[in-house]
């Protein structure tokens, strides 16, 4: 069954042409170097010509070298082995770990039916006050996190990793600076997360293709794990890569983009990844969190506006802190009404003084005077920011809910809150 | 039916190219072997004897040689009893019996029919033996739910049909053959419950189209008084992601003034489709004092389904809302989001390797939506009756920019704007309608003059605010800073409306006279007012007791008791009707 063949009709970029026959569309192929073995897969086949895009990249590959048609698809080793390793795009190890045969499973398989999902209605508990408390992640949600270049997604992400309630971890990293690699390596393992993590990874330096394929495998994974009744938490960075892979695949094979360069069918291939998160009736779930970093702090580009139109909500980071104007959970109301009975109410008091103290903060930089209200606010807008916003806090959604009432109480009376009077009765620290 | 069978070709995406002899049609239906699956296709152009044709599923696995095996059919709807409350895929599959027969996923390759062909509906003749008959007139009834459903002569039968026999009244299915009809030449021509349409085609079977004038309460405020939509009228509704389009799309499906809604998800967001499924079924129709889900129909495509049969849905949806008009319902179609369906379309042109047009969306764009938007209207059918189906869209432009293709190819061919901004919703302001871009060719609910004052007010309201960012409240009169304030609360009051209130959410066309006429009547007045603090304390207050009344059921004690404090604070400081809006208010009597 295995097909070989020995002449490269044309190179182009990380795509190859040979002339085969009987070949399936998004079969894999395998392709012997010099510099070693690289997979490959068909992705356009007219007549006898068939086009693959190389994972390992074009550079070096000559016409002479030998492709081997594999017969099978893209697919992905599933069992319990997974946990606490780390593979690339190709699903080769990263680790010194033995490569994993057993029990593969197709890549980017069909959609769930609709009819077969349930409403979101558990909360994820992180452990950050800002996402917790203000806009709280619900299982089987997706959402992005909005963030420009510097600023430190990733270890929120560590931390999300670390201090999520979820069983199962995959993490996906596309595009990743070794650096950050290590990173992530380091944290999970010293925060003992590692042993229910699967790590997909692919550097900067890797090949172009591989990155496309993290997301697929990765989201496999995360249902496999989610169908035996796990609640799966995937994170992924950063998404705005993956789209860069992309965009750069479509415009080798000549194809017509659309905006700024990007395919037709970008909002397509995004989506397809994003609603992967589901929430099974009766079974485990997939919930994503994704960092789509936004070039030059522009919402509008195409990346962050049709991840947008696709995510329920979305994190923004801005300034090392999640801001809480910008950032929005649209499930929290699923979930906020039955945690504890102040939350719905201190979360809304508490963010409409914050918008206070910004109000505020811009007429004392104008150089206006400050009145008593004025100077409450501004201490109380500290003590926000400092207490509450900072990424390295880590506090259950109850704790944060009495700080949020012992900062309120430091800077104000009760009835300047403007929060419901039975709920500061009952309350108010004494 | 033609036995004609091809061979694939290539393959691009979900473009195959089939190699075939004999004749195929355009838009015909073909089937793709892969190993023991079918994958349903659409033959989209033809050149010489090479068929490109898209496929509605993934096309992983297929091989040049695969065998295709054309049906000569175009893409068809099927059509009678049993259409309301179910949940389809844009090809008409039922989503439960797919998930009966495939579980969690939707596999590729397994199909079901729209109709359930094995229940038995209650079949009342109308129709004489004899009688002369043309396609769209009926020859039956079935009670389906709340409605009588009519039983027609197929849409696709040409000319004239005598009725040769009918079945007695009884219970069939939808299959089984309930008349006989005979064409001019003695041509015997089986009917039963059920018959297929292709849905790319409009339905054309009424006397005559009429101008939508009667206006279609959604029982939003701002929508039925500024910007109202006509019963068998078109309207859009652009605006960037968070803007809320389906939370209002959503809120019109539940309390329109129609008969049937049928709810397009076209690309969107599985969880919102599961939020109806979850909720409808719940909440009971005011009209009909039953299940809301029984006067509607979804048809979900999701944005992770294939993009080939989203393109398709929007027309199954359209077809399905044809037919209960020709029983002469009042049916409303709800889009969400034709922008999806649009970048379907520059997906295959661009696979085609068309020309593209602007942001690669192809030439043909406008032309798709201004015939998918005809397919709305208000007729008169063969019996005398009328009927209409409302189509409202939703637009995705991208970033928010409403001055690209699709928004604006929308714009020239619907009756009604609704546009939505993004600084009014982050001000959490619902709905999220922008009153000063937006615009409608129907008639308001309330008298146009009416109308006309309030948007006026709105305006200048607008125009102050902007002069009072550059100089300052310091620096506005105390006129123009009034005129400021009932702008504000003319849109605290009126247009924004809490969707989560029983009360609020659900506002008739008589509140909606009664309270644009008190509000005319307070904001065209003038008061005994000396400074800013005054103003502003005196409207605050005047607003509050507008949006308490907001929340009181109509016409009832609370209803009359916040009117009277109305009243009393108005006389607190000696208001003085102006003369504008006492000349409106008496010729509104």
């Amino acid at each position: 069954m295995n097909k070989v063949f020995n002449r490269i009709e044309s190179i182009t970029g990380n795509v190859i042409t040979v002339k085969a026959q009987n070949v399936q569309y998004k079969e894999l192929a395998q392709i012997n170097t010099r510099f070693g073995k690289s997979l490959a897969q068909v992705n356009k086949i007219d007549g006898d010509v068939v086009s693959l895009q190389v994972f390992a990249g074009g550079q070096g590959i000559s016409t002479g070298d030998e492709v081997r048609f594999l017969g099978r698809e893209m697919r992905v080793s599933f069992s319990e082995d997974l946990l606490g390793r780390i593979f690339n795009g190709s699903g080769e190890p990263r680790d010194k770990g033995p490569a994993l045969t057993e029990n593969m499973k197709p890549v980017g398989g069909p959609s769930v039916n609709p009819t077969k999902r349930i409403l979101a209605n558990r909360m994820m508990r992180t452990n950050i006050p800002m996402i917790d408390m203000f806009n709280t992640l619900v299982v089987s949600q997706k959402l992005p996190i909005f963030s420009i270049s510097g600023e430190p997604y990733n270890q929120l992400l560590a931390r999300i990793a670390m201090q999520a309630e979820a069983d199962v971890i995959v993490l996906g990293g596309m595009g990743l600076k070794y650096d950050d690699f290590l990173y992530f390596k380091d944290e999970l393992s010293q925060g003992g997360a590692l042993s229910k993590t699967v790590m997909f990874i692919h550097t900067a330096s890797d090949p172009t293709v591989e990155c496309m394929m993290i997301p697929d495998m990765v989201l496999a994974v995360a249902e496999q794990f989610a169908l035996q009744d796990k609640d799966v938490l995937v994170l992924l960075t950063d998404m705005t890569n993956f789209a860069d892979a992309m965009k750069e695949i479509a415009i080798t094979q000549e194809q017509v983009p659309s905006n700024r360069g990007y395919p037709g069918d970008l909002y397509s291939q995004l989506a397809a990844r994003y609603e992967k998160a589901v929430d099974f009736a009766n079974s485990g779930s997939v919930t994503v969190l994704a960092v789509t970093t936004m070039p030059g702090d522009d919402v509008t580009h195409p990346v962050p506006d049709n991840t947008g139109y696709i995510t329920e909500g979305q994190y923004y980071l801005k300034g090392g802190r999640i801001e809480p104007f910008g950032s929005l959970s649209r499930l929290k109301q699923n979930v906020n009404g039955k945690t504890r009975k102040d939350h719905r109410a201190l979360m809304d008091g508490m963010i409409r003084l914050y918008s206070s103290y910004k109000e505020t903060l811009e007429k004392k930089n104008m150089g206006f005077s400050m009145n008593k209200w004025d100077e409450k606010l501004l201490k109380y807008g500290n003590l926000f920011e400092n207490k509450m916003m900072d990424l390295s806090i880590n506090l259950s959604l109850e704790k944060s809910l009495d700080l949020g009432w012992e900062i309120l109480a430091d800077c104000f009376q009760k009835d300047e809150t403007g929060i419901k009077s039975d709920l500061t009765d009952e309350f108010w620290p004494k | 039916m033609t036995e004609n069978t091809g061979k694939v070709v290539s393959i691009n995406g979900n473009l195959v190219s089939v190699e075939f002899q004999g004749n195929v049609s355009m838009n015909e239906i073909c089937f793709v072997k892969v190993g023991d699956t079918t994958l349903k296709s659409e033959v989209i152009r033809i050149r010489g004897n090479v068929a490109q044709i898209q496929v509605y599923e993934m096309t992983d696995g297929i091989q040049c040689g695969d065998e295709v095996e054309f049906t000569g059919d175009m893409l068809s709807a099927e059509l009678g009893p049993g259409l309301l409350g179910q949940v389809y895929d844009g090809l008409q599959n039922p989503l439960p019996v797919l998930a009966e027969q495939a579980g969690w996923f939707l596999e590729r390759g397994i199909y079901a029919d729209g109709l359930d062909s094995e229940k038995k509906w209650e079949f009342t003749p109308v129709a004489k033996v004899g009688d002369t008959l043309r396609a769209g007139e009926y020859i039956g009834t079935v009670p389906e739910g709340p409605f009588t459903h009519k039983i027609f002569v197929p849409f696709y039968l040409l000319g004239k049909y005598t009725l040769k026999s009918i079945a007695e009244k009884g219970e069939y299915t939808v299959k089984e053959t309930i008349a006989v009809l005979t064409d001019e030449r003695g041509r015997e021509v089986s009917v039963s419950m059920s018959f297929k349409w292709p849905v790319k085609r409009a339905v054309k079977c009424y006397s005559e189209r009429l101008a939508p004038v009667e206006t279609m309460e959604t029982k939003v405020r701002l929508i039925d008084s500024f910007f109202p939509v006509a019963k068998g009228g078109t309207y859009c509704t652009p605006g960037p992601f968070g803007a809320g389009k389906t939370v209002l799309q959503h809120t019109t499906s539940k309390y329109a003034d129609v008969d049937i809604v049928i709810i397009a998800a076209c690309g969107e967001r599985a969880g919102e489709v599961v939020e109806t499924l979850t909720e409808f079924p719940e909440l009971t129709d005011p009209k009909t004092g039953r299940s809301l889900m029984e006067r509607t129909i979804i048809i979900c495509n999701t944005s992770s389904m294939p993009v080939a049969s989203r393109e398709a849905s929007v027309y199954t949806s359209v077809t399905l809302a044809e037919y209960y008009r020709q029983m002469g319902l009042n049916v409303l179609l709800l889009a969400d989001s034709t922008s999806r369906w649009a970048q379907a379309l520059r997906e295959m042109s661009g696979r085609l390797e068309e020309i593209p047009g602007e942001e690669a969306f192809p030439a043909y764009l406008e032309s798709y939506i201004a015939a998918f938007y005809e397919r709305a209207g208000y007729v008169r059918l063969p019996d005398g009756s009328t009927g209409s189906v409302t189509i409202g869209g939703t637009v995705s432009p991208a970033g928010g920019n409403f001055e690209e293709p699709v928004t604006q190819a929308t714009l020239k061919v619907v009756g009604a704007f609704h546009g939505l901004s993004r600084e009014r919703s982050d001000a959490r302001k619902y709905p999220a309608i922008d009153p000063l871009i937006s615009w409608s060719k129907y008639k308001s609910v309330i008298d146009s003059k009416k109308s006309e004052y309030c948007k006026k007010i709105l305006h200048h309201g607008n125009e102050i605010g902007s002069m009072m960012k550059v100089v300052g409240e310091e620096g506005t009169s105390i006129s123009d800073y009034i005129i400021y304030l009932k702008a504000e609360m003319l849109d605290a009051v009126y247009l924004q409306q809490n969707s989560f209130d029983l009360v609020d959410a659900n506002c008739g066309t008589m509140r909606q006279r009664y309270v644009t006429d008190k509000l005319i009547y307070v904001l065209g007045s003038e008061y005994e007012i000396d400074n800013k603090d005054d103003a502003r304390s005196f409207l605050n207050r005047m607003r509050q007791k507008f949006i308490d009344w907001n929340y009181t059921e109509f016409e009832s004690d609370a209803f009359n008791k916040v009117e009277n404090e109305i009243d009393a604070l108005y006389n607190e400081k000696n208001g003085e009707l102006g003369f504008e809006a006492e000349h409106l208010l008496k010729d509104g009597e």
